[in-house]
């Protein structure tokens, strides 16, 4: 007798496609198709009104407060403002400066993010050493014949990312050593460390600002005196340091101690077996860490405002109160929040990558 | 030849490492305390030149100002080391409750991260990555400003049950005053607790012995419930409520919880559960599932299972971020400054500050609550760890 196989069986309809998904993802059970219910119905009612708000009755051309008609979102305001914002007090004339500033800051950061780029090494050395340097004259002018800025008028979102640049790179290196000085075999110095670590990270970032603010004058020798900005600054980069000096240690005490042997091994000193082999294995490990309290900065600087500092939160908080446009605080403020948002989120999903990346199995040498 | 001068007492003091460790830590002491002195004659020097006091002095002086909410009596009159007492208790009020409110929150969002309803565990992640990506400063601002800046004046304001009102002055509730034998449904209460933590001693000891399982849950719900309950009515049902009214431009009587109290306790709760739920849900995903089938194959109902086996493990994952999260919290609640709640460092660090000018002092009495505070949490921490380290036998 032949043998004659039979037709294949039509896929079963229940476990495919959309009715299946549905079924498998919202309707489940009784209990589950209730919920699904009530949080679409309390999905739907919330953000019909919102997408209305911000889109449909939103208006979005114009120049003055009178052309926002339709009754919703004002977006005209930010349009107006946008510059502000962005280049706080910075006199109109020299922006082109904070222009070439962000184009070179694009250029240093967006090859960090794509593997085989030529040259990321080196732009990123660049980054953490010329760039700051280009980067403080075109700002702060005063050389090659740029015409001087002071700080003072400096804001936006030019002084927040002045603020987390800053902080991270100088946190960087200093976190790194205070990290070497917890984990160093001599006594005084591991203490002095773990003092400065704990005190900078048991207290919060406001009073850090408050005694960088009040307190610094009264600590400085007479005549000289730093401006509001670097002032802030020192504060965040205390604060800062001992944050990173925490993260750089997870990395330190995860490298295997046959590492260290092996350096003292092969007879080199301790300065040569932590930069030559204990460094780059754990800095390379921490990178997501690094990222996380890079993201924690970017969030907390907007602290400055209440030591009077005009970041784009305080550019914003300063607009919103102007009788001339009334009832715009949501709308200033859910700009913020996207800009916030947008950068904080990408970084985050970065570091998740680079986690997932990383995770090659250093537990098991 | 070449090995005697890698003998020890042919090496040169410079080339030995122990002698160089001292030599090292010597000139790192010294500059702290240079630099410590510096600053100290530096400070001293600058406060003479601009007339300020030094010392603790100003702690008994009159204040002079009022502070909009307090939890202790308070008049301007009283002294600047009332002012500290004052905020110190509305910065633990704000940060208890914030902690209360943002563990709840955390763990409802955790758990429905991890919903096998679609809509629900998206909503939750959206809920997560929306509030934890946004300054806390900025949510702060968003519910003080845009949205308890737009409720109407005390005369229009929104009513419940007419006795809850909202307006821009606060949401007034009704008080709860106490009359006389309250103090029996207190004791009644404490006697409640104190049973039940005996009968649950008691019913763990004799289902080791025995075997048999006790309804502890059900006793000691009962007994805390009721017996208070039943207090209270015998002795007279000894508490009423006092219903705020509308007397001229604002409301009399009740409790009021002020705008900038309420905002801060939204942002910071809004914000903490979007960190926790990251942890329960990182918690509950590290037990791993031969824990749960293990616990299915000796017979454990799922509840059982969820409550003898996950949750205990899960919770080993969870509480030492969790502690971290409560501590931001706490220092996060500083944050009140900016919208003039009257917290610590508002009150303290602010008026009292700019009053007296002795900034030296009173940032460092600041600084050291935190410090005391954080100190003290990474200690009970530390015991707690300890206690449910896994214990490798």
């Amino acid at each position: 007798m032949p043998h004659v196989p039979k037709a294949s069986l039509p896929a079963p309809v229940a476990n495919l496609g959309a009715v299946a998904w549905l079924r498998k993802n919202l309707f489940s059970t009784w209990y589950n198709s209730l919920l699904t219910l009530v949080v679409g119905y309390l999905l739907v009612t919330n953000l019909l009104p919102l997408l209305q708000w911000a889109f449909f009755n939103a208006s979005f051309t114009g120049a003055t407060p009178d052309d926002c008609t339709g009754g919703g979102a004002c977006w005209v305001f930010l349009q107006q403002r946008l510059g502000f914002f962005i280049y706080g007090f910075y006199p109109e004339a020299a922006r082109w400066r904070i222009d070439i500033g962000f184009v070179l800051l694009a250029l240093v950061l967006v090859p960090q993010f794509i593997d085989r780029f030529p040259g990321r090494k080196w732009l990123g050395l660049f980054g953490l050493t010329g760039f700051p340097i280009i980067a403080y004259f075109l700002l702060a002018g005063g050389a090659f014949g740029l015409e001087p800025v002071p700080s003072t008028k400096w804001g936006g979102l030019t002084l927040t990312l002045t603020l987390a640049y800053v902080g991270i790179i100088a946190a960087l290196p200093i976190g790194t050593v205070l990290a070497l000085g917890r984990r160093s075999e001599m006594p005084i110095i591991r203490g002095i460390c773990v003092v400065f670590i704990e005190i900078w990270r048991a207290v919060p970032l406001i009073t850090v600002l408050f005694m960088a603010s009040v307190m610094l004058p009264l600590f400085l020798p007479e005549g000289v005196n730093f401006e509001k900005l670097l002032r802030a600054l020192i504060g965040i980069i205390l604060f800062e340091s001992a944050y990173m000096a925490e993260v750089v240690r997870g990395g330190l005490q995860a490298i295997p101690k046959g590492q260290y042997e092996a350096g003292d091994a092969l007879g080199l000193n301790y300065w040569k077996k932590t930069s030559l082999i204990i460094l780059p294995q754990a800095l390379k490990m921490v990178i997501p860490g690094i990222v996380n309290t890079l993201i924690a900065l970017f969030k907390d600087t907007t602290l400055v405002l209440i030591i009077g500092l005009f970041d784009i939160l305080g550019t914003v908080q300063s607009t919103i109160v102007d009788p001339e446009w009334q009832r715009v605080d949501a709308e200033g403020y859910l700009f913020v929040a996207f800009c916030f948002w947008v950068f904080c989120f990408g970084m985050s999903r970065y570091s998740q990558a680079l986690e997932r990346k990383l995770h090659t199995g250093h537990e098991n040498t | 030849m070449a090995g005697s001068n890698l003998t020890s007492s042919g090496t040169r003091p410079w080339r030995d490492p122990r002698v160089r460790a001292v030599a090292f830590q010597v000139v790192a002491l010294a500059a702290v305390f240079w630099f410590g002195y510096t600053l100290f004659e530096n400070t001293l020097t600058n406060m003479a030149d601009r007339g300020i006091s030094t010392g603790f002095g100003f702690w008994d002086e009159q204040a002079g100002f009022g502070i909009i909410m307090s939890l202790i009596p308070y008049k301007e009159t009283m002294t600047y080391g009332r002012t500290f007492w004052v905020g110190l208790l509305n910065t633990v009020l704000v940060s208890g409750l914030g902690i209360v409110i943002a563990t709840i929150i955390g763990f409802i969002i955790g758990v429905a991260r991890l919903s096998s309803n679609w809509l629900v565990a998206k909503l939750a992640a959206a809920y997560i990555e929306i509030f934890r990506n946004i300054p806390l400063l900025l949510q702060i601002f968003f519910w003080y400003f845009a949205v308890l800046g737009n409720v109407p004046p005390p005369r229009q304001s929104l009513s419940a049950a007419g006795a809850f009102f909202l307006n821009n002055r606060g949401l007034y509730v009704p008080a709860p005053v106490t009359d006389e034998g309250f103090g029996y449904v207190v004791a009644a209460l404490v006697v409640a607790i104190v049973a039940t933590v005996v009968i649950y001693r008691w019913a763990k000891r004799r289902q080791n012995r025995t075997g048999q399982p006790f309804h502890t849950f059900w006793t000691g719900l009962g007994l805390i419930v009721g017996l208070p309950l039943i207090t209270y009515f015998v002795a007279g049902e000894p508490l009423h409520w006092e219903v705020p009214e509308l007397r001229g431009f604002n409301f009399a009587g009740g409790m009021v919880m002020i705008p900038e109290f309420a905002s801060l306790l939204l942002a910071l709760s809004i914000y903490t559960a979007a960190f926790i739920a990251e942890i329960v849900r990182s918690g509950i995903l590290s037990v791993s599932h031969g824990q749960t089938e293990a616990a299915a194959a000796l017979g454990l109902r799922p509840g059982l299972t969820l409550r003898l086996v996950v949750i205990p493990q899960a919770m080993r994952v969870i509480i030492p971020p969790l502690t971290s999260q409560y501590l931001n919290l706490t220092k996060n609640s500083s944050l009140a400054t900016a919208i003039g709640y009257p917290d610590l460092v508002a009150v303290f660090m602010g008026t009292t500050l700019n009053q007296t000018g002795q900034a030296v002092e009173i940032v460092a009495i600041t600084m050291a609550v935190y410090l005391t505070i954080s100190l003290s949490i990474s200690l009970l921490m530390n015991i707690y760890n300890r206690a449910v380290a896994l214990k490798e036998r």
